[in-house]
Parts: structure tokens; sequence; C-alpha cells
């Protein structure tokens, strides 16, 4: 085992190398990617060793960094693009729903779309308007396109790899707020598959279900539960399109209720969508309705009161209390 | 296409849920603009409103004096069907080649028309006409090369043509059978872009991915001046500049989108556009297959040689409407068309053709006669097109497949069947 301790973006950024090694087909673009390294640095030093051809500095035009992707996917490369902000992907999100999502479905097949869209998002850093936003179910709801977030590091060496093999296009939600969180990463491990939720710590009482920057606040809320005699178990979905229903569902059926968590608005989130479906298929093991934690129906608050809007600790174990009180 | 509505209105086979069908009609009816309702009403008074203030609308640009003087254009081909040097472009053509270029024109507007009538018969729910756009897509058309790589519109029936695109899998998408539906690699032609000005960045990525590759071949985006108003062009431009990358830009300047005029998009006229991406724009006379073909050719070896973009403007005319959801009398006088008409790109040809004599009634009679052919083939051919079996909406949505796909279509199979059963318990 070759385990080495690292942050969320050293972790990805060994990862696009090892891409960038392994494929002369892969590509990473973005605004600032080169020499900059990327605002967030998880590009920092692939230019200097794979040059301009590969790690490509792009004009500052987000419908154009996606637009040209596909170009390249169509004659044979697989582009991997930053988007240098969640608030910053709506320029491309016409290329992103009209064009990538469909275009393997219009030619019946006969062309791929190997493009990884990689958004740093989520909030918890104190930045200004439009560096907070959860955007992912806007992704999610859209036939064509796959959506994950890793929630740690070893997740983020693997399923950033997995998504640049996929021949699907993947919107790669990085949670921004984990960068600088450390992990052991197993660089020659067997990973899970992309789209499997995992057991992040098990439990009886309750089931807590979350993806990337909530994953540890949960866990937090699991062990904090513990304290006070309650056994939570906390599963790390890491796709929301698709999702991996089966392992909420047996843990559901293990523990009988459930809470989902996310940074995004409650309102046609993501959590709708769990709540929806598991009801659907858990209907005779819950215990209590499936509550949802999130964030609320308003633009994401400056950042001075954004630890409000964001759930934390207290507020997902209020809705552990609320569930078991049924 | 505003009015767009692409599932043919042939009568729908009988379904489960009539009612939903039902639903279905209404909507469609209302989207074709069928149905008059107050608020449309209020709209139709804004609309006289603001015309009425501003004098320069659309309704009388037929007469418009204050227009932008026309830059020259670059003319092999007079409308009289006179050669006429040009200082820059010059293309050398055998008999033999001169007649294909009038064969890939008449034939193409046979399809088109075709179409058409199609259209009219119910056998497509939406035709959008390339009438009168021939010149400029046969002439950049057969300026390409095999191994070059064609971006179009939602227009280019010609250029599907010289690309040898089966004139017949142009119809699935406007008979709501497929959205696509053709291998964009079997000839180097994309799938029809219906989203204005999109294919310009994929046309320019694959260029990009073209220079990458070392390859000396070229890519071709076509779209039109309503589509030159886009972020999408200006951000290809910008790409294609910065990275010098070997692409043309075909923009077919028909001086109409939709309703809206040229004057409606831009100041200035669109080929100079190019210079302020440091690119050079000519404006070619795209009514004239000669100087289409010269033009275009020129550009694409410039591209090839490793210098970068062009935007090749070819001045035309749509002489139909929009598509056949839209009705031009609304916006445009016919004055206007029989200007244009005077300027048609196929009469030009010919006149030239039989003045130098390259061309006798035999040849002129055979083309008639393939041209029926044509039209004959195109007709059985949409009229046998198989709809969609129910399932298929599953298919290729993921390459790699997807957990609530497959979920969805087993659902949906089994709900299906529950049908079939229902029935088999009648006999
Ligand atoms: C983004 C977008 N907006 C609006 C439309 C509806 N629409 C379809 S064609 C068209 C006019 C396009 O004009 P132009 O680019 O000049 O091309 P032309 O049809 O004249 O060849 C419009 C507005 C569309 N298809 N896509």
């Amino acid at each position: 085992m070759t385990a080495e301790k690292m942050s969320l973006a050293k972790a990805l950024n060994e990862s696009l190398r090892k891409s960038l090694e392994t494929d002369p087909k892969v590509l990473v673009m973005g605004e600032d990617v080169g020499k900059l390294g990327g605002v967030f640095r998880i590009t920092d030093g692939l230019q200097k060793d794979f040059g301009e051809d590969r790690v490509i500095d792009t004009p500052l035009a987000e419908s154009g960094i996606v637009g040209t992707a596909i170009g390249l996917a169509l004659r044979g490369y697989r582009p991997v693009v930053e988007i240098q902000f969640d608030g910053f992907v709506f320029p491309a999100y016409d290329q992103i729903v009209t064009q990538l999502a469909k275009m393997h479905a219009r030619a019946l097949g006969k062309v791929k779309m190997p493009v990884v869209v990689r958004i740093p998002y989520g909030g918890g850093i104190g930045a200004v308007e439009h560096h907070s936003e959860s955007p992912e179910a806007l992704f999610a709801h859209v036939a064509g396109l796959k959506v994950v977030s890793p929630s740690n590091a070893s997740d983020g060496y693997w399923m950033l790899q997995q998504a640049i093999q996929s021949d699907d296009p993947v919107i790669f939600f990085e949670p921004k707020r984990r960068y600088w969180d450390k992990a052991e990463v197993d660089t020659e491990a067997i990973p899970d598959p992309l789209h499997a939720a995992r057991v992040a710590r098990t439990g009886t009482d309750l089931t807590l279900a979350a993806y990337g920057p909530m994953v540890k606040v949960c866990l937090e809320a699991a062990a904090a539960a513990q304290e006070e005699g309650k056994s939570v178990e906390v599963i790390d979905l890491r796709s929301m399109s698709p999702i991996d229903f089966d392992a909420v569902q047996r843990s559901v059926e293990k523990t009988g209720r459930l809470v989902v968590v996310h940074e995004a608005p409650v309102f046609y989130g993501s959590g709708a969508e769990i709540a929806a479906r598991i009801t659907e298929r858990c209907f005779y093991h819950l215990e209590a309705p499936v509550l949802r934690v999130g964030g609320f129906h308003a633009p994401y608050p400056p950042a001075r009161v954004e630890e409000e809007y964001l759930p934390g600790l207290d507020r997902v174990l209020d809705a552990v209390d609320r569930s078991l009180a049924y | 296409m505003t009015v767009e509505s692409t599932a043919a209105s042939k009568p729908r086979r009988s379904s489960k849920r009539v009612s939903a069908v039902a639903e279905k009609g209404a909507a469609a009816s209302a989207e074709q603009g069928v149905a008059a309702s107050p608020a449309k009403a209020a709209a139709k008074r804004a609309a006289a409103r603001k015309s009425a203030a501003r004098p320069q609308q659309a309704g009388q640009r037929g007469e418009q004096a204050g227009r932008q003087a026309e830059p020259e254009l670059v003319q092999l081909l007079t409308p009289e069907g006179e050669r006429v040097e040009h200082p820059d472009y010059d293309v050398d053509l055998s008999t033999e080649e001169l007649r294909g270029l009038y064969r890939d024109m008449v034939l193409t507007r046979r399809f088109d028309s075709e179409a058409t009538a199609l259209q009219r018969q119910g056998e497509l729910g939406l035709w959008a006409s390339l009438l009168g756009q021939e010149a400029a897509q046969i002439g950049s058309g057969r300026a390409l090369r095999d191994d070059d790589y064609v971006f179009p519109t939602y227009r280019e029936h010609g250029v599907a043509w010289c690309r040898g695109v089966d004139p017949t899998n142009l119809l699935g998408m406007f008979r709501g059978v497929n959205h696509g539906g053709w291998d964009p690699n079997s000839n180097n032609f994309h799938l029809y872009t219906i989203v204005i000005g999109s294919q310009t960045l994929h046309a320019t990525g694959y260029a990009m991915g073209v220079a990458k590759d070392g390859a000396d071949s070229a890519v071709i985006a076509y779209f039109g001046d309503g589509a030159s108003s886009q972020g999408d062009v200006a951000e290809a431009f910008t790409f294609s500049a910065v990275y010098n990358a070997p692409v043309v830009f075909f923009c077919q300047n028909n001086q109409w989108a939709i309703s809206e005029p040229t004057e409606r998009q831009t100041r200035v006229p669109l080929y100079q556009r190019a210079r302020g991406f440091g690119f050079p724009g000519i404006r070619v006379d795209g009514n004239d297959v000669l100087a289409c073909l010269a033009v275009t050719r020129s550009a694409l070896e410039r591209a090839r040689r490793g210098e970068g973009p062009t935007l090749v403007e070819a001045f035309t005319y749509r002489m139909g409407a929009h598509t056949t959801s839209d009705d031009p009398t609304r916006y445009r006088h016919d004055d206007e068309r029989q200007a244009w008409e005077a300027k048609d790109p196929i009469l030009r040809l010919r006149r030239f053709l039989e003045a130098q004599g390259h061309a006798d009634e035999a040849f002129f009679t055979a083309l008639d006669e393939e041209s029926d052919v044509l039209a004959k083939r195109v007709r059985e051919a949409v009229r046998a097109m198989p709809d969609p079996d129910d399932m298929s909406m599953f298919d290729h949505v993921y390459a790699d497949g997807h957990a609530l796909v497959d979920e969805e279509r087993a659902e949906f199979a089994a709900y299906q069947a529950s049908f079939a059963d229902a029935s088999q318990e009648g006999k």
C-alpha cells in the first residue's frame, strides 16, 4: 500500500497529473490553469511539465471553454475544463445543457463526449458574491450529464481519474472549503465505482445522507449524537447523477429514518429527489418522514452571515432530533 | 425556428391515453401560433406602437434609403452570366466541373422544394428551405476536401449534398423521428445545430484539435447573419484567433433572421467584424457559385497553411420563408424578393453555360429527369421512414449507462407490456 496523507487540492492535482501522463488525449483547459496553476492551485505545475499544448490557458469566456472542449472531444480528445467558480458556470450552461449533454444521443451513439467540467463549489470560505453557490441540482436534472462530488482527498484522487476515463460528460463538483483538508490517499487501491455511495460511518438509529462539503459536517453530527446515545449512520452519496439509491435504501431499511443534508437550497434540491425516491422505496420501513436540511430560498448571503445559511452541526442535530421524535 | 414544431403532423398512432394526446395537440397548435389570445393581441398592439415610433422598421425596409453603403463583393460571374475578373480570386474549371456545379445546385434546389412540398403534405413537421442560397452552399461545399470537417446550422442541405450525405438523412429531424440521426464522422459533416451559433465553437475546438494533431485539413463553420449577434460566435472568433485554429467561418448573410433584418444585428458590414478579432474577413457575392468556390478555397488553403481563421460573408438572400412555419409577408416586401430573383444563382450559371456552349438542351433535359428521380426517391424514403421504437428514447442517453435510465427503461417496458397483456385478455 502506498498511502500518503494529502489535501484534497493536492489529490486532485495528482489525479490530473496521472491522467495527463497515462492518456496523451487528455487536455486541461481553463482560465488561469497554466502559469498560475488555477486560482485554487489545483493545476499547479501541470503546464510546466506537460506544456502549453496540453494544459491550456483559455480566453475569459466560459461558453467558449466548454464549446471548444466539445469540438476537441469530437476530434478525439478528452478535455478536462476548469470553471473558476460555481457562479461563473452559467455563461457555459447553454453549451453544457443544449450541446454537451445531448450530442451522444443525437448522434445515435456514434460520437462520445468525454468532457469533464470541474467546478469548485459551495460556501464557507468567506467569499464575495457568486463564489459560494451549489448549483448541482441544475445539472443533475439534465439527462446526458453525470454529476459527482468527492468529499475527501482519496475520492478526489480516484473519482477525478474515473470521470476523465468516462465516455460521458461529467460535471465534477469540488467542495472548495475542503480543498485543504488532508486524508490518506492510497494511490494503488482499487477504487469504488464512480457512482457508488459509501457508508462513511455505521449506525442503527438514523441515516444522514450527504455529499461533498456536508459529509464532514454529518460525520461530526453523528459523533456528537453518539455522545447523546444515538447511533447515526452517514452515507456519502458521492454521485448526484446517478444516485446510488440502493445504498440509501439499504441503510434506511436498517435505521428507519433519513435526513438529507446539502448546502444548496432545499427547495427543488437533490434532497427532494432523494426524499421522494426513498419514500417510494421504503414506505413501510420509515418511522418518520424524510427530512431535509440545506440552504434557504434566498441568494447566497454575504460572507458575514453565511454560517447561518450553511447547515452546521446544530441544524443537522436538530433535524436528527425531530426525526427521532416521531 | 421560433415557431418550431418538429413533430410530424401525420396522424398519430392510436394511443392508449387519448386525453394525453389531445392535450399535446393543443399545445402544438398554440406553439404554431394558431390559437389567438388576448395576450397576443396586446403584444401585437405593442409591436405596432413600436414600429410607428421607429420609421426604419422591417416593413419599410424594401425602400429603405439609409442602408449601409454596400461594400464591394468578390464576383466572378455577373447576374447576366458574364465571366468577370477579380484581382485576388479566380477559378479555372473544366466544362465538366462547371456542369457539375450547375447539377449540384439544381438537384439541391429540387430536393429542397420537394421537402417543402412534403411538409405541406404533412409528411414533415417543419422544413427550413435553402432557396436562393444554393451558390453559397455549393460553392463553399465544393471547395472542401474530404478530410475537412463541416459544422452546419439547420439549413445547409447543399453543403450536405456536397459531402455525400444522403439527403434523406437530413429529413429525420424535420419529420420528428430523430434529433440528428447520422454519424457525423462518416462524411465529416456534423449534426445540424438548432441553438443559434453554438456550432461555431464546436468547429473552433475541432480545428484546435486538428492543429494539435498536426493534420493539414481545415474546418468550416456555417452560420447566419442573425447568429453573428450571439456571444458564442464572438467567442469562437476569439478562440480561433488566439489559437490560430484552421477554421473558416462561413456566414451566409441571407439578409434576414426570421423577421429581423441584418441592420438589427450589426452596424458594420459583417465581414469587417473579423478585423477586430485579428483575422481577415471577405465579402463574396453569395449568389455566384464561382466566387464562393474561389473565396472559400482560398480561405481553406490559408487555414491549412497554418495562417489561422478567415471570415467569409456570403452576401445572399433567403428567397423563401425562414421555415415552413414562417410568413415573410408580415415583414418584407415582395419587390425585395423580386430584386433578388434577378440575381438567381442557378439562372446566372445557366446563362453562362449556354453562352459558352458548355451545355446543350440534352444536358438540361437529362438533369430535369435526374431531378425527378431524386424527388421521387426522397418522397418515397420519407414516407417509408419508420417511427422510432418507443423504447429508443432510452438509448444512447449515456455512453457508459446510468442507473436511473436503466430503472426508468425497465419501468416503462413493464408499463407498455401491461397493455399488451390487457389486449390479450380480451381475446
Ligand atoms: C439561441 C437561439 N435563439 C433563437 C432561436 C430561434 N431561431 C431559429 S432560426 C432564427 C434566426 C436565425 O437567423 P440567421 O442566423 O440569420 O440564420 P438564417 O435562419 O437566416 O439562415 C431564430 C431566431 C434559436 N434557434 N436559437
